[in-house]
């Protein structure tokens, strides 16, 4: 029982694949439309639906677009220039794998560390931790990710951290860019899926009140092949039948009123402030940050953040041309942008899009490369 | 338009990625012409009716003792499967150069020392000429190892031999290396089984040409930068697309249920007791029963098809749709995001 | 958001469990989680913290919620019959 159960969590039966996915396709042709364009607002949900190839299996009247969702792709330039200043000034940075090679304004955390400042990639928290105890000299971890990641920080943040341990909260708060998108004049969002990791934190009653005013319907969608595929089936439904509603397709890992204990210790830390999605321009409450209570732990209240040092050259000529804000709030694609597969490359990015593995562009780049689909050989 | 990072040597060029082929390609190559110029595992020299295959390997692994092996043993298997993918599976000798750190214990010294010796027995060749040197602590990391092999063949198989039609065998599981160094490096703890797959393959491949004879079409063995760098490599020399099937690649499961806890993908993952081999169709089950019928082999499976169309496109059918295979680039990093 | 993974409790020690996720073990925090956490429960992890404790339950109402989604279709669509069986004949794996 506990191998099938085992076998079950993982809900990747390509023969029920197939059958969401032809429902899928029955269900958009009922709206009587072309195409119906859903948005999803998570890396992860872009990251599954490239890695197992789904793109490939929805049907072609039906775009799934990925707004601003992947949380390295909407860190602004100061915010890593802040962490990039702290390591030239000499301080120890511990940081996601993710955020290594963004640039910033005019160098990444991958180029300071060639450099020869040190920093060291973490996969959790814990592990700056660990680092701050082994060692005398200050550790500031570059605290990035949404919610879901934010309340690890805010865990660590109240569990008696060592003194020499910082926080530098880059942390985004998902909800209010989705009212900042539906709000967009050329937004053609129909639908949205809400992320499931997030929603396990903040529960899927904190979307009743979006549905309600901005008149569209949101699924709550998990992260393997059936989730989404079974999402985007409710969620094409809603859309045909014109239902503004909340419905949770996750209900395994999310309910109504979320993780109540993991929301108590994230806003016991953090307060939401308005600030700058890279591309996105302002987010009203979309920035956390640490509360004035804890300026012990806060990276901003403990070092003299020179940035004026990292600012010695003034931004490319080329990141001027990126769209990547345009790219994330599902108005363009990266086709659209004169820079992408030509100046901007994985091994060289102009832009957060083509650095992130969820990234937008750097997914195109991946598996759409020169305006290809990737059907070649026989079709199963 | 050069950016901060190409002015300096960063992790990504050692790699085996992208970065690290257009460093070369820039730096290392200009100029030359050539046997260099192919950048194949090995270098073929002719030498009256035959080739001297020669090729050359520097290994810096840290930590220098992982499961399943240590950096004795990568270097002479690294540079005797190099050899083998040339189709030279008789190795005429090695040669070794060791940069040892001040400080460094003679204990680990002599283990390694054994582990050479046990991996050239396995191989059935030996250190031929060796140098030492030693650097005051701080210069160099632990140990450097460098190791270079030469062996004659009548016939050379390139990496660039790749046909339309060829099917694509990998000799057993991917990712067990590159995990198994992870895991030691984020401290992965309790129960776990994942080991270097790190042998010596020139036996495995011997019997493999044996069956397949010129049938075998091209070799390349997946190390830093995966099956994923070495097929892209393949299919770009020689101007083919490959379709790879997902569900056919062998993976232990230990394995991908520790890339997966990373975000990584096990195709990006090294591996340094494996090998790829493009076989004609008509040979292609031949070769599979000659690689199931030894130790090393056991797992072996035809995991894709070679294309004309598309060329330099690694498809991958995941059984829910397909999508591009992209190439590595730089260090493997995990992921939260 | 992101990269959360299921996997199950072997041990729990204080505020730390090892997890199990499929043959590769972890230690997880449990400060996080709402429910008290005991060995054999299933937990999703999200950089090292356990954010959910999942009920076996919720697996089983969850495939039904798809079986569900399949069934909606018109008795007499003959495709949905087709996919009906396909489903009916991968359900042996």
């Amino acid at each position: 029982m506990k191998d099938s159960c085992a076998r079950e969590l993982k809900f990747r039966d390509p023969g029920r694949a197939a059958a969401l996915a032809a429902k899928l396709q029955r269900t958009v042709s009922e709206t009587g439309r072309s195409p119906v364009s859903v948005m999803h607002v998570c890396g992860s949900h872009e990251q599954a639906i490239a890695r197992y190839g789904l793109r490939s299996a929805f049907p072609k009247d039906l775009h799934v677009i990925m707004g601003p969702g992947c949380p390295v792709c909407i860190t602004d330039q100061p915010e890593v220039d802040e962490a990039i200043a702290l390591a030239r000034q000499g301080v120890r940075i511990a940081t996601y794998g993710d955020m290594l090679r963004v640039p910033g304004t005019s160098a990444s955390l991958a180029d300071v560390q060639a450099e020869g400042a040190r920093v060291d990639v973490v996969y959790s928290v814990t592990q700056a931790l660990d680092l701050a105890r082994a060692s005398s000299e200050p550790v500031v971890f570059f605290a990035t990710g949404f919610e879901t990641t934010a309340v690890a920080t805010a865990a660590a943040v109240l569990g008696d951290p060592p003194a020499n341990f910082f926080v530098l909260s880059a942390h985004k708060y998902i909800p209010p860019v989705m009212e900042i998108v539906s709000e967009m004049p050329d937004s053609r969002v129909e639908g949205f899926l809400a992320a499931g990791h997030a929603a396990t934190i903040t529960g899927w009653g904190v979307f009743e009140s979006f549905v309600a005013r901005h008149d569209v319907p949101v699924v709550v969608a998990g992260f393997e092949p059936l989730d989404i595929l079974a999402a985007l089936v409710r969620l094409v439904e809603l859309v045909r039948d014109g239902k503004r509603t909340v419905e949770n397709l996750f209900p395994r890992c999310v309910t109504r009123e979320g993780n109540v204990a993991a929301q108590q210790q994230l806003w016991k830390v953090f307060r939401p402030i308005g600030g700058r999605w890279r591309g996105i321009a302002h987010v009203p409450n979309g920035n956390l940050r640490l509360r004035d209570g804890w300026a012990r732990v806060d990276a901003r209240s403990n070092f003299t953040i020179d940035l004026a040092a990292v600012w010695d050259g003034a931004p490319s000529l080329l990141s001027q041309q990126c769209v990547c804000g345009d790219i994330m709030a599902g108005v363009k694609s990266p086709i659209d942008c004169r820079l992408f597969a030509n100046e901007c490359l994985p091994e060289n990015p102009i832009g957060a899009c083509m650095v992130s593995t969820e990234g937008t562009c750097r997914i195109w780049h991946e598996y759409n490369v020169s305006g290809q689909r990737a059907e070649i050989g026989a079709r199963r | 338009m050069t950016t901060l990072a190409q002015a300096r040597v960063a992790m990504k060029h050692g790699a085996g990625g992208r970065s690290m082929r257009k460093l070369i390609e820039r730096v290392f190559l200009a100029g030359a012409t050539g046997v260099a110029a192919d950048m194949d595992d090995g270098a073929a020299i002719r030498v009256g009716d035959q080739w001297l295959i020669v090729t050359t390997d520097s290994h810096v692994i840290q930590p220098i003792v992982f499961p399943g092996g240590d950096i004795g043993r990568l270097s002479v298997a690294g540079t005797v499967n190099d050899l083998a993918m040339m189709g030279a599976t008789e190795p005429l000798g090695l040669t070794c150069g060791i940069v040892l750190e001040e400080g460094f214990a003679i204990d680990d010294l002599e283990r390694i020392q054994a582990s050479i010796r046990a991996t050239c027995a396995d191989a059935a060749t030996s250190i031929v000429a060796g140098d030492t040197k030693v650097m005051r602590r701080g210069e160099v990391d632990g140990v450097v190892i460098n190791t270079s092999g030469v062996a004659l063949t009548r016939r050379v198989v390139r990496d660039r031999g790749l046909q339309p039609g060829d099917a694509v065998i990998v000799t057993g599981t991917v990712g067990d290396h590159g995990m198994a160094v992870m895991a030691v490096r984020h401290e992965f703890q309790f129960g776990e089984s994942l080991t270097s797959d790190v042998a010596p393959l020139n036996g495995l491949i011997r019997a493999a040409l044996a069956a397949g004879g010129d049938g075998i079409t091209a070799m390349k063995d997946p190390t830093r930068g995966g099956v994923a760098s070495a097929l892209h490599e393949m299919a770009d020399k020689a101007g083919v697309s490959i379709l790879l099937r997902e569900e056919a690649i062998p993976v232990r499961a230990t394995v991908r249920a520790a890339a997966e806890l990373l975000g990584i993908d096990p195709l990006f993952i090294a591996n340094e007791g494996k090998a790829l081999i493009g076989v004609r169709p008509g040979q292609a089950e031949g070769v599979l029963t000659a690689l199931h019928m030894h130790p090393l082999g056991r797992d072996a499976a035809v995991i894709g098809t070679c294309l004309a169309e598309s060329p330099g496109s690694i498809v991958l059918d995941t059984g829910f749709g397909q999508r591009l295979l992209s190439e590595p680039d730089g260090e493997l990093l995990p992921r939260i995001c | 958001m992101c990269l959360g993974v299921p996997g199950r409790v072997v041990e729990v020690h204080d505020n730390e469990a090892v997890v199990d996720f499929f043959g590769v073990s972890r230690r997880v925090r449990l400060e996080l989680v709402d429910q008290p956490v005991q060995p054999g429960d299933y937990i999703l992890n999200h950089v090292g913290y356990a954010i959910r404790r999942i009920p076996e339950d919720d697996i089983e109402g969850t495939l039904k919620m798809y079986e569900e989604l399949l069934r909606e279709a018109a008795e007499d669509d003959l495709m949905a019959g087709d996919v009906r069986g396909e489903v009916e004949a991968t359900r042996e794996g």
